[in-house]
């Protein structure tokens, strides 16, 4: 029981309520379903979960134009159709044609997989519909081979959402469901920490205080996220940025490399002014 | 003790079904938790909630209902005022010279203030009388009667409704498109929807059907082809709220939740009775954050498909007279704007929620259904389906 129970890893930090999803899921063998802010881990969750577990990680990444079907299997019927002209003697088993899906995949591996659907959003409204009966049961039916491929371990299944469309109800009774907190102040310096370990704690406080600021700016079109944060903090360091620079009420201008955290030009116009008020009111 | 659970949640309107109740029960019989309340708690709102929208609410119920407090259920309903209070029991009808003292009680923000303290001063039903709150009265708090200024509550009808000015502005709600698509009539209106989402032309291979074809025509090659795969439809959906929309929210809400399910380029604004210059996306900041209609007739392109859902019942000013509006003085007329707007989407219809058989003795009705060149359509099943074939009709 004590190795297939998922506590975070060393590079990702999870916090209580994320860890009861992940292992309610991984128990009782049901998908769960993972929302959040752009940029909190949601993705990275998967791939974690795989490591922690030591299990194989399986990734399927959505599109618009990606169908239910592709997840399963494909028949390829223009090489068939090519090899029938070259008189090739792997036409005559339909089988050779028949190409394995990422769900197919995951469902005969050896070792129980942890498979990632990624941005399940992004597809047409059918897709969960599609898959219902497959995530249930976990089988599916190949027509042209007539073969019924079951899966030899209930894989972990990880799907996130970005919210850009409503998930059907039925598809949604079967998940377990977590939404990606964003994450406060102490949890934050957390997960920083576990990325930059020797960053100096002066740099570290300044650099959140400034950060949760900015995030705190109603209006913003697009508000900064973890991701944003340490890539801001790498260049900070990259750039060895004293501490002192990032200061409040020293400030005058915007922080430094402010490009890494506000992604659009509105935005940036925004923070000015609104640090240009400020400014007046105290002189 | 854990059915009782499950049953407020329902009660507190979190869509649980029986299937994921089932679940959580499973798990527990699993042993997933080690038995202390935090990690029952992160399981339940992890099995039964699917989201984040439940969360505060499940919160609520689930603190009520393991710790013993009853009383947080008004919180979840959002009546912080037990609605029986607020029950119509008497009319009032006011003079000119009330009505004009009443206005000089001060502000909107000095309102709330106030309000906020009467609550907690107040303790048992009132009605009549002019200062606490209940109903019938002239204090600027409560409901069925008239303050020009007053704060509205739990008051589901609008009663001054075809007076030229709205008095007393109230709280407008946002259309919730949370709602679960319950019935079967919105689920056909859906359907009817999405058909009109995978239309387009031919010009995708369709390998299936052309080897099915060609197997059937003895090794004859024939191509099919199909229309490519898409939800291509863009949809611009703009929405009346607020006034004489109250006795249609609830289908409008159908509607807009429906829509958001299906359409991958929605877009929508909401408007009071009639579009003017300017639009908002979030009822509760519609006075801040406006939109100017300019700039969204030049952000869209004329591909775009325009739904006006409104009910056209108001004053014939609002239509035809620049300053007409009944909120803020609008310097160019209604009818304007719906034209403008008419020129930059030739393809638009107006669903109204008003029975087709009283649009004819509401003036302002006929008067903007000639402005859509006899595009409106009553917001039913048959009208939605009539109204999207107009849509799909070239212009």
């Amino acid at each position: 029981m004590s190795e297939s129970r998922f506590r975070g890893t060393d590079r990702y930090v999870a916090t209580d309520d994320l860890m009861m999803a992940v292992n309610a899921a991984v128990t009782l063998g049901r998908p769960l379903l993972v929302k959040g802010e752009p940029g909190t881990g949601k993705t990275q969750l998967a791939e974690e979960v795989a490591l922690a577990l030591n299990r194989p990680f399986l990734q399927w990444h959505i599109k618009s134009t990606t169908k239910a079907q592709q997840g399963l299997y494909e028949y390829d019927a223009v090489s068939r159709l090519r090899d029938s002209q070259l008189g090739d003697a792997r036409v005559h088993d339909i089988g050779n044609y028949i190409v394995k899906g990422k769900l197919w995949e995951a469902f005969t591996t050896e070792i129980q997989p942890v498979l990632l659907i990624d941005e399940i959003d992004k597809a047409d409204i059918e897709f969960p519909n599609d898959l219902l009966h497959e995530l249930d049961r976990m089988e599916f039916f190949v027509y042209e081979t007539r073969q019924v491929v079951k899966a030899r371990h209930r894989p972990i299944i990880i799907i996130t959402s970005n919210n850009e469309k409503e998930l059907p109800d039925a598809f949604l009774r079967r998940c377990f469901f977590h939404y990606i907190r964003f994450p406060d102040k102490e949890t934050m310096e957390r997960i920083v920490n576990v990325h930059y370990p020797n960053l100096k704690k002066r740099l570290l406080s300044e650099a959140l205080e400034a950060f949760f600021e900015i995030r705190d700016v109603p209006g913003l079109k697009k508000r900064p996220s973890t991701s944003e944060l340490l890539d801001w903090i790498k260049l900070l360091v990259a750039e060895d940025i004293p501490p002192e620079a990032l200061r409040g009420d020293q400030r005058k201008l915007i922080p430094p490399l402010y490009g890494a955290l506000l992604k659009n030009e509105q935005d940036v116009h925004l923070f000015e002014r609104l640090l240009f008020m400020s400014r007046r009111k105290k002189d | 003790m854990m059915t009782d659970f499950f049953l407020k949640l329902r009660q507190a309107g979190i869509p649980v079904t029986l299937t994921e109740f089932l679940t959580l029960l499973e798990a527990l019989s699993q042993r997933v938790t080690a038995h202390s309340i935090e990690e029952f708690y992160y399981l339940a709102r992890a099995t039964l909630v699917k989201d984040e929208r439940y969360y505060d609410r499940f919160d609520q119920v689930f603190g009520s209902h393991f710790q013993g407090l009853e009383t947080l259920f008004d919180e979840i309903i959002g009546a912080r005022v037990p609605l029986e209070w607020l029950h119509k029991l008497a009319e009032l009808t006011l003079s000119e010279e009330d009505k004009q003292w009443i206005e000089s009680l001060g502000g909107w923000e000095k309102l709330m203030e106030t309000f906020a303290k009467r609550l907690t001063e107040q303790e048992g039903r009132h009605q009549g009388g002019n200062k606490w709150i209940g109903t019938a009265g002239t204090s600027p708090y409560g409901a069925y009667g008239y303050n020009p200024e007053g704060i509205r509550i739990g008051q589901e009808t609008s009663r001054h409704r075809r007076a030229v000015k709205v008095w007393d502005r109230r709280e407008f709600r946002n259309l919730d498109d949370t709602l679960e698509l319950g019935t079967r009539n919105i689920k056909i209106a859906l359907r009817r929807l999405r058909r009109f989402a995978r239309e387009g032309a031919a010009r995708e291979l369709d390998l299936d059907d052309t080897i099915r074809s060609t197997a059937r025509n003895a090794g004859w090659l024939e191509l099919k082809m199909v229309p490519e795969r898409h939800n291509a439809v863009k949809v611009l959906l703009f929405l009346d709220v607020g006034g004489s929309m109250d006795d249609h929210v609830r289908v409008c809400e159908e509607l807009f939740s429906a829509a958001r399910g299906e359409f991958k380029h929605l877009e929508y604004f909401y408007f009071h009775n009639m579009v003017y210059e300017g639009l908002w996306k979030d009822n509760r900041r519609r006075y801040t954050e406006k939109t100017a209609t300019l700039s969204v007739l030049n952000t869209f392109g004329h591909d775009y498909k325009l739904i006006l859902v409104g009910d056209a019942t108001m004053s014939p000013y609002e239509i035809t007279y620049p300053g007409g509006s009944v909120e803020h003085f609008n310097p160019e007329a209604g009818d304007v704007w719906l034209s403008r707007l008419l020129t930059a989407w030739p393809h638009a219809i107006w669903l109204n929620p008003q029975p087709q058989n009283r649009w004819s003795y509401i003036p302002s009705i006929q008067m903007v259904r000639e402005l859509m060149g006899e595009r409106m359509f009553p917001l039913t099943l048959e009208g939605l389906e009539q109204g999207i074939r107009a849509l799909q009709r070239a212009r």
